[in-house]
């Protein structure tokens, strides 16, 4: 049996300055209720890895806005104004990665794999600093794992070994970061007896602690 | 006719029977209103769904591309950002239709960022350009006026030589090796008007008028 935790636990697993990965497309997925629990601790400097910087009232945009992130790792922040915002005032640092890209070096991460080859982004300021390989007559950008002390994840609907399948377009990065860090917490809408094994995605090992609530 | 009609409208002719088809934010959402269903076109979302259907009221468990709430046609499946990338850089999608600032000669695409005014993100889009096997570039031709397909990019590139077709509401324009041919001109709009609105040269050998302006 997983171990299931209340909202006030989540005090015991985050520290200031860590890196946390937050599952989640447009919020989409993201564990808000594990996002309100980190914003009722007064941890802050944390670097984090998620596919955008959500909204400025939702998703892990909340994180941004309260100002407890130095460094956001995505794809996209066009819809939380406060990340262009705290970037102007040098309190944020952001590095932008192609969405395709990202998915992969959490992936590499968890993969056990020391990089991924991919064209994406070649010719461009992604480029910049990266080694180029030639494979079989065609360039490709070496890009680096990517792994984070913390995972939160979302969307998702557990049994009572931990097991977890996803919601619709919840699923998104939330598989792929729970295999790439030390810490692994999924915030559940629902618990069942037994997941058909022919729907878990991700298997109970990758999930050390549970959170029930939200939708 | 609205001018991102014109250009939604025009694309909607390029998709054949059973293509599958990534569209961006803006107008290329715009293209699924006007496709032809006996061509039974599939449509991808890089957040993990293939089969997205017509926007809904919402749930939270169903989002398109742009965050908002959709619906999934029979047929259709979900799966991890990992697994929809894999889709996109993979070759498997047959057009990816998106926006752009900049289109030039070469066929380079900028469209993620003005530097010291807009950081919106690259988001899924260097991805998609260099996956998709064919490219094409919805825009209105000029920034209220300003050309908006030049000879080089200005601004930094989301991908170099990329795009394969520009559709805007003066004209569609092919991309090949050796520059960009005016293939149709809006009957609304003269030749020498189309060029005084290209910053690029256009090679003119034979053209027709606007396809699907009619309908």
């Amino acid at each position: 049996m997983k171990e299931f935790i209340q909202s006030k636990d989540i005090a015991n697993y985050v520290k200031n300055g860590m890196s946390i990965m937050v599952g989640g497309f447009l919020s989409n997925g993201s564990p808000e209720n594990l996002i309100t629990a980190v914003l009722d601790t007064n941890v802050t400097d944390l670097t984090i890895i998620c596919n955008d910087g959500g909204y400025e009232d939702k998703g892990v945009g909340r994180l941004i806005s309260a100002g407890r992130v130095s460094t956001l790792i995505a794809s996209h922040i066009g819809t939380n104004p406060a990340v262009g915002r705290l970037m102007q005032e040098h309190k944020l640092l952001v590095r932008l990665v192609p969405q395709g890209t990202l998915a992969e070096q959490i992936r590499a991460a968890g993969a056990g794999l020391g990089g991924i080859l991919t064209p994406t982004g070649m010719k461009t300021v992604v480029a910049e600093g990266k080694q180029v390989i030639t494979v079989q007559g065609k360039d490709y950008l070496l890009e680096e794992p990517i792994k984070a002390d913390l995972a939160l994840l979302g969307g998702a609907i557990a049994d009572e070994y931990g097991n977890l399948r996803y919601r619709g377009t919840m699923r998104n990065f939330n598989p792929l970061m729970a295999m790439a860090c030390d810490t692994v917490i999924a915030e559940v809408s629902e618990v069942v007896k037994m997941l058909d094994p022919e729907m878990v995605v991700t298997a109970h090992p990758f999930v050390d602690y549970i959170l029930v609530g939200g939708k | 006719m609205d001018e991102k009609v014109i250009i939604a409208k025009r694309i909607a002719l390029e998709f054949k029977k059973g293509y599958l088809v990534n569209l961006g934010i803006g107008i290329p959402t715009m293209v699924a209103d006007y496709i032809d269903h006996d061509q039974e076109v599939v449509l991808q979302c890089e957040n993990g769904i293939i089969g997205i259907g017509p926007l809904s009221e919402c749930t939270t468990e169903l989002v398109n591309a742009g965050g908002l709430c959709a619906t999934i046609l029979p047929g259709g499946s979900f799966f991890d950002s990992a697994t929809s990338f894999s889709i996109i850089r993979g070759g498997h999608v047959d057009v990816t239709v998106l926006g752009a600032l900049e289109v030039d000669s070469d066929g380079s695409i900028a469209s993620w960022i003005i530097p010291g005014k807009k950081v919106p993100g690259m988001g899924g889009a260097m991805d998609l350009v260099v996956g998709a096997k064919r490219v094409i570039i919805a825009m209105t031709h000029t920034s209220k006026g300003t050309p908006k397909i030049l000879k080089k990019c200005t601004l930094p590139l989301t991908a170099y030589k990329q795009a394969n077709l520009i559709v805007t509401e003066m004209a569609v324009i092919e991309v090949l090796e050796d520059g960009l041919h005016l293939l149709e001109v809006n009957p609304e709009f003269t030749i020498d008007q189309v060029i005084q609105a290209t910053e690029a040269k256009l090679i003119i050998d034979n053209v027709i008028p606007m396809k699907g302006i009619e309908l």
